[in-house]
């Protein structure tokens, strides 16, 4: 079980948490332009990251407010937590490996109008992935 | 329930070659679905100057670590259709492959504890018979006729409200599968060589020509991806995407006991499901973890919470002890259907997205994958898994209920 260090809560066990999949991706800035390909894009694919990668944790038994965390993929440590809307920290390793071709990687630098709000839900999470 | 022992091996299994410089075909990946593909590669379409690249130990992977289950009661009519075609085939591979691997066909059982679950069930049945699948639905009395050590009583959170029953499914010895197939594959003489992991592609323009490699450069042309939780991983080398995320799964076992569970007894909405090995084990799994993961080990609290339901359920395992336990990595998909089909770059196939239910499979991934690598065009079965269906929309979502687990 991983010990998540939530911003507004403190450590607590990941029992607490629902995970909401790869972060900084962003809502497609012109939707209505975009091909079937990028919309595939937007929906269904996400970088599948075996290393550092950036995602995002609801504390969903807590203050019920979304975050972000960098984890390795391979030894589960986390490595940094941050707020929605923040970029993910610098210079950590494998920076620049998340994008997201149908919306570029807009979320990383320009945090958008819900960043925080809680009520961003990730299309894509793998929450049903209990198969 | 079968209880004889698996025969002894033979002294030899297969040759370790060393890679040869170039082969008509590479399959990356010695799994069960590796080694499934090179064996229809040779056998259905004569492509014998082929060879099987696995970077640790043939089937070290999830092949090693499944729970076996093997039904094909699922819902839609494209999943019905190629789990049933696997099904098919378990039933005449042990003599096809000349290897006895215990495949015993005990019946697989679906609770349903909820009003919802019942009317999914009841829909699925109706659904799998019109397909020409085995299935049946079990009142409560019913189940615990089947299976006697079931609570079906009133006084549990979550009482059986019923089952549905496939009386040809079962479970079979994974790592025999393995060795069934590889055994066949050398005698064919595709060349199976372990601890040589893929590391990169050669590509002329946008055609793969080869593939990199710890032991050396291999020119070969065609490539075939049958790397499970790693299919992203060998992707981004070959320079595309892959819509899946890769989560751990585990699976444990307690120690022997002596026959108590005849059938095999899957719930999803209790989340447990449990099955006794030929040896006397009784094999317990659940769900993925949440996050991905390419660690090859889940969490305690998944543990935990299976057998609470476990224990609900089964009152005499109660006393039973944990042996062990173990993780694999697990490619899931969004629609909890496989890919199976061409890729965005020439002459390489992909194989992947089998996720927790791929062992049951491994028969007709094998066969369909070998065909498409072979005339480098879908077999009818692996059409509707196509990459393209998440640009068309044709997805084929059997997250619905029940009919997903394992
Ligand atoms: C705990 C658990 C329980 C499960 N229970 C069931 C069940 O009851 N019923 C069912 O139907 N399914 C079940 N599954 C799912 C099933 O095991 C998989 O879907 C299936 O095994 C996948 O196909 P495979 O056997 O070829 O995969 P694997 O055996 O994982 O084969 C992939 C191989 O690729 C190799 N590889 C990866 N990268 C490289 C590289 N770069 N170069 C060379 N080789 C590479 C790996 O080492 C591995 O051996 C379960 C899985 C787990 C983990
Ligand atoms: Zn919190």
């Amino acid at each position: 079980m991983l010990l998540i260090s939530c911003p507004n809560c403190g450590s607590r066990d990941e029992t607490e948490f629902q995970y909401g999949g790869q972060a900084h991706v962003a809502y497609p800035e012109a939707p209505d332009t975009l091909t079937d390909r990028e919309w595939a894009e937007y929906l269904f694919y996400r970088d599948n990251t075996k290393g550092a990668f950036a995602e995002r944790w609801l504390h969903s038994t807590g203050c019920r407010q979304w975050f972000n965390m960098l984890r390795d993929t391979v030894s589960y440590e986390i490595q940094a937590v941050y707020r929605m809307g923040e970029p993910r920290p610098a210079g950590s390793p494998e920076a620049g490996a998340t994008t997201s071709p149908a919306a570029g990687n807009a979320g990383s630098s320009a945090s958008p109008a819900a960043g925080n709000s809680g009520t961003s839900s990730s299309p894509a999470s793998p929450e049903g992935a209990l198969k | 329930m079968t209880t004889h022992q698996p025969p002894e091996h033979p002294d030899f299994l297969w040759r370790n070659p060393e890679p040869k410089s170039s082969y008509d075909a590479v399959i990356v990946g010695g799994g069960g679905h590796g080694l499934a593909t090179a064996y229809f590669l040779a056998k259905n379409h004569g492509m014998t100057n082929i060879a099987v690249l696995e970077k640790g130990w043939l089937a070290g992977g999830n092949m090693a670590r499944n729970t076996t289950i093997i039904r094909s009661n699922y819902l839609w009519d494209e999943s019905a259709a190629i789990y049933e075609h696997a099904l098919k085939l378990w039933e005449i591979l042990p003599e096809e492959l000349e290897y006895d691997f215990l495949f015993s066909q005990r019946g697989v059982m679906n609770l349903a504890h909820t009003l919802g679950d019942v009317r999914e069930s009841i829909r699925r049945v109706g659904a799998n018979k019109l397909n020409g699948v085995d299935a049946e639905w079990l009142d409560p009395q019913q189940v615990k006729e089947l299976c006697p050590i079931l609570n079906i009583n009133d006084n549990i959170r979550y009482p059986v409200m019923g089952a549905t029953y496939q009386p040809r499914a079962g479970i079979a010895k994974h790592d025999h599968v393995a060795w069934a197939f590889a055994r066949k594959c050398d005698e064919l003489g595709v060349d199976i060589i372990q601890n040589c992991e893929v590391t990169g592609f050669l590509k002329d323009g946008n055609r793969v020509v080869g593939v990199k490699t710890n032991r050396g450069t291999i020119h070969t042309e065609k490539v075939g991806l049958a790397a499970a939780g790693h299919s992203s991983v060998l992707a981004e080398m070959a320079g595309f995407r892959l819509p899946i995320q890769s989560h751990p799964l585990q699976a444990l076992v307690s120690e022997l006991h002596e026959p108590v569970h005849p059938t095999v007894v899957m719930s999803n909405h209790v989340h447990v499901y449990v099955s006794q090995a030929h040896k006397g084990e009784l094999v317990m799994g659940a769900g993925v973890d949440s996050y991905n993961g390419y660690g090859q080990r889940g969490s305690f609290h998944v543990i935990e919470h299976q057998m609470a339901a476990a224990v609900e359920l089964f009152p005499i395992f109660a006393r039973a002890h944990v042996l062990r336990t173990w993780g694999g990595i697990v490619d899931t998909t969004l629609d909890a259907s496989p890919i199976v089909g061409t890729t965005p770059v020439e002459n390489m196939f992909v194989n992947c997205g089998w996720g927790t239910g791929g062992f049951k499979a491994t028969p007709a991934a094998g066969l369909t994958f070998a065909h498409t690598i072979a005339t480098g065009t879908p077999h009818k079965l692996n059409k509707p898994f196509a990459l393209e269906r998440f640009e068309t929309g044709a997805l084929i979502d059997e997250h619905g209920a029940a009919a997903v687990a394992h």
